[in-house]
């Protein structure tokens, strides 16, 4: 005790002893560091009231509003939302609250996944092979098509939405997977430069060792570039994951049927099913913390990798 | 059997034809992705183009009405609204984005060792818009959200949010504020890294403070990786859609009806109307490419101070 304000005493008068333009650099430094910790709390805690929602039982949602722990704490939004249990067998006030609308988590996290991994690995690819070509390989209006792909980066998602739709829908793949990743399963200009400026950054002394002991372009692409470039296609792919799976207004434009109706669409028709008056917050969260599960996942494996890529998609 | 062994032996010298001819491979190469930026990016964007002229509700045939759908979106006081109401959003979204990514960018840098921080701020990125949107219908409901009985808690004023006309913008603003200000730190944080330590160890001699630092070596020194955040953030804030679309349906009394919003609902929601739909998209692309003119030459993005000192 007496040493605690002993050293209070000593923090005080060597406080004191500070010249004024000091003492102000002390205390802005202080303010620093605690907005620094208020905007940590700030990312953190929206993440921590999803949980804190999700847990809560749907009528005390409503009651309890300034508790910031869960509220007869419950697995039950859970279970519902995963279809562990039939709505229609629960009885009073939780059963009035729960949303009209219906969430087949299952049969939209198969869709999801089917979509963001076929553009995945399409885009990947393809963007990949054409990267590479432009990067290493010698043909005919090589740059005049590069500088088209450069053009298509600066259009806005909008332009390309409505005659998209209507192409979509002229070829009759409206509500289906096919129509849903036609326009990014190709390439997207992005993908393209992205691994571009990576093979070119990329050494090209192996290759071109390769090339001298009689291996063909193809064997030199196959055999030594490409294993090379696991790390860069990692990250695209990565980038390109994140990016589909978020998606909302075009698989929304194209694909609201059940069938191939993917998460973040699904959520959102869930959002406007709710009644105005009295939506399903905990159903809703509960929802919410599912569909983020496989990002969460993949973040704790590659957290590392998705800061880095960030990093570098600034410096192109 | 001969004659299979010598069709093996061309195919194999076709292979290798195939695979050593460069110009050859090289359009192999580009071939798929050729195919898709044709389909869905050179192509529709002339489309669009086209389609700005001609009326057209996708069920009967297209009608050549010239410039009458851009004279009847520039008659329409819903398009100058919605452009007034997403300039308003840029304003309240990208200055306050903008310094917040540089404060935590710095503080990045000064916590080189704590790594898992750069990580903690990107995972709000991670998220779609349509769950953060709902996170923050949630936590921003007037009666019940936590962020008013957090403000209440403390003696401050409650505010409606998402549901009053005047502070709906604001609030998706800052929605999308904290989605999006550790997305931009990572990015003005990799600038910090590329500035020589030299320049703060010298200012340091001279007896410059931190602040001074900040604003002569930091900040110049920023500047291309600072306009590539501006200006990216600025055109993806000029197509603001998920996020309305979850929380506020372009209300309350149409206060967030956004440009592409008001796009939205000329072919999906109001009426079928192709024609003012692409033309009011087409305009938009236009204000893009104005604005990212502009502050290329006003952030001189392509020049960096740095080079100054190399």
């Amino acid at each position: 005790m007496a040493a605690i304000t002993e050293s209070r005493a000593t923090g005080a008068a060597a406080y004191a002893a500070l010249s004024f333009a000091d003492r102000l650099n002390t205390l802005g430094n202080i303010a620093t560091w605690v907005f620094m910790i208020l905007l940590i709390l700030l990312t953190l805690f929206p993440f921590y009231w999803i949980i804190r929602t999700a847990l809560t039982s749907p009528g005390a949602v409503y009651t309890n509003t300034d508790s910031l722990l869960p509220v007869e704490a419950t697995a039950l939004n859970f279970q519902r939302v995963l279809g562990l249990i039939d709505p229609s067998t629960l009885v009073g006030q939780d059963a009035a609250l729960i949303s009209a609308g219906e969430l087949n988590f299952w049969l939209y996290l198969r869709n999801t996944l089917i979509v963001v991994g076929l553009i995945t690995v399409g885009q990947t690819l393809f963007s990949a092979l054409a990267a590479y070509a432009f990067a290493r390989l010698k043909f005919p209006f090589k740059n005049q098509i590069f500088f088209a792909y450069m053009t298509g980066l600066m259009i806005p998602g909008i332009v390309l939405f409505l005659p998209n739709y209507i192409f979509v829908r002229q070829l009759g793949l409206i509500g289906t997977f096919a129509g849903i990743i036609a326009p990014t399963f190709l390439m997207t200009p992005f993908a393209v430069f992205f691994m571009r400026q990576f093979f070119l950054s990329l050494s090209s002394e192996l290759e071109e060792a390769a090339l001298l002991d009689g291996a063909t372009k193809f064997g030199v692409f196959w055999r030594v570039s490409l294993p090379l470039m696991r790390g860069p296609l990692l990250t695209i792919a990565l980038l390109t994951f994140i990016g589909s799976w978020n998606d909302y207004l075009w698989p929304f434009l194209v694909g609201r049927d059940e069938e191939v109706r993917v998460l973040t669409v699904a959520l959102g028709i869930f959002r406007a099913q709710t009644p105005q008056a009295g939506p399903d917050w905990s159903g809703m969260m509960a929802a919410t913390i599912v569909s983020i599960v496989p990002t969460i996942i993949l973040f704790i494996f590659f957290g590392r990798r998705v800061v880095d890529s960030v990093q570098f998609a600034g410096f192109k | 059997m001969v004659a299979a062994t010598e069709e093996r032996g061309l195919l194999k010298r076709l292979g290798n034809v195939l695979s050593d001819n460069e110009s050859l491979l090289g359009y192999l190469f580009i071939l798929p992705s050729l195919i898709g930026f044709i389909a869905f990016f050179a192509v529709p964007a002339f489309r669009s183009l086209l389609i700005s002229f001609y009326e057209w509700n996708l069920l009967s045939d297209a009608q050549f009405v010239g410039f009458q759908n851009y004279n009847d979106i520039f008659a329409d006081e819903r398009f100058w609204r919605s452009l007034q109401i997403t300039l308003w959003y840029v304003i309240w979204n990208i200055p306050l984005q903008t310094a917040l990514a540089i404060f935590i960018a710095i503080m990045l840098d000064r916590l080189q060792n704590w790594s898992w921080l750069r990580g903690l701020f990107i995972i709000p990125w991670l998220l779609p818009n349509v769950v953060v949107g709902l996170l923050f219908l949630w936590m921003l409901d007037p009666s019940l959200g936590i962020v008013n009985v957090i403000l209440q808690a403390l003696g401050l004023p409650t505010s409606a949010f998402l549901g009053a006309t005047e502070t709906a913008i604001p609030s998706i603003a800052g929605i999308n504020i904290w989605r999006h200000m550790g997305y931009n730190a990572i990015l003005v944080f990799a600038g910090l890294k590329l500035i020589p330590k030299t320049l703060y160890e010298a200012a340091d001699i001279d007896g410059a403070s931190g602040w001074t630092q900040f604003w002569s070596i930091t900040l110049p020194l920023l500047r291309p990786v600072l306009a590539f955040v501006v200006i990216t953030s600025v055109i993806g804030s000029f197509q603001i859609f998920d996020t309305i679309a979850i929380t506020t349906q372009g209300g309350p009394a149409g206060a967030t009806r956004t440009i592409l919003y008001y796009i939205y609902d000329e072919v999906f929601a109001r009426r079928i109307s192709m024609g003012t739909a692409t033309a009011a998209s087409v305009v938009l692309f236009l204000i893009l490419v104005t604005v990212t003119i502009l502050q290329n030459r006003y952030l001189s993005a392509g020049r960096s101070d740095l080079a100054d000192y190399s």
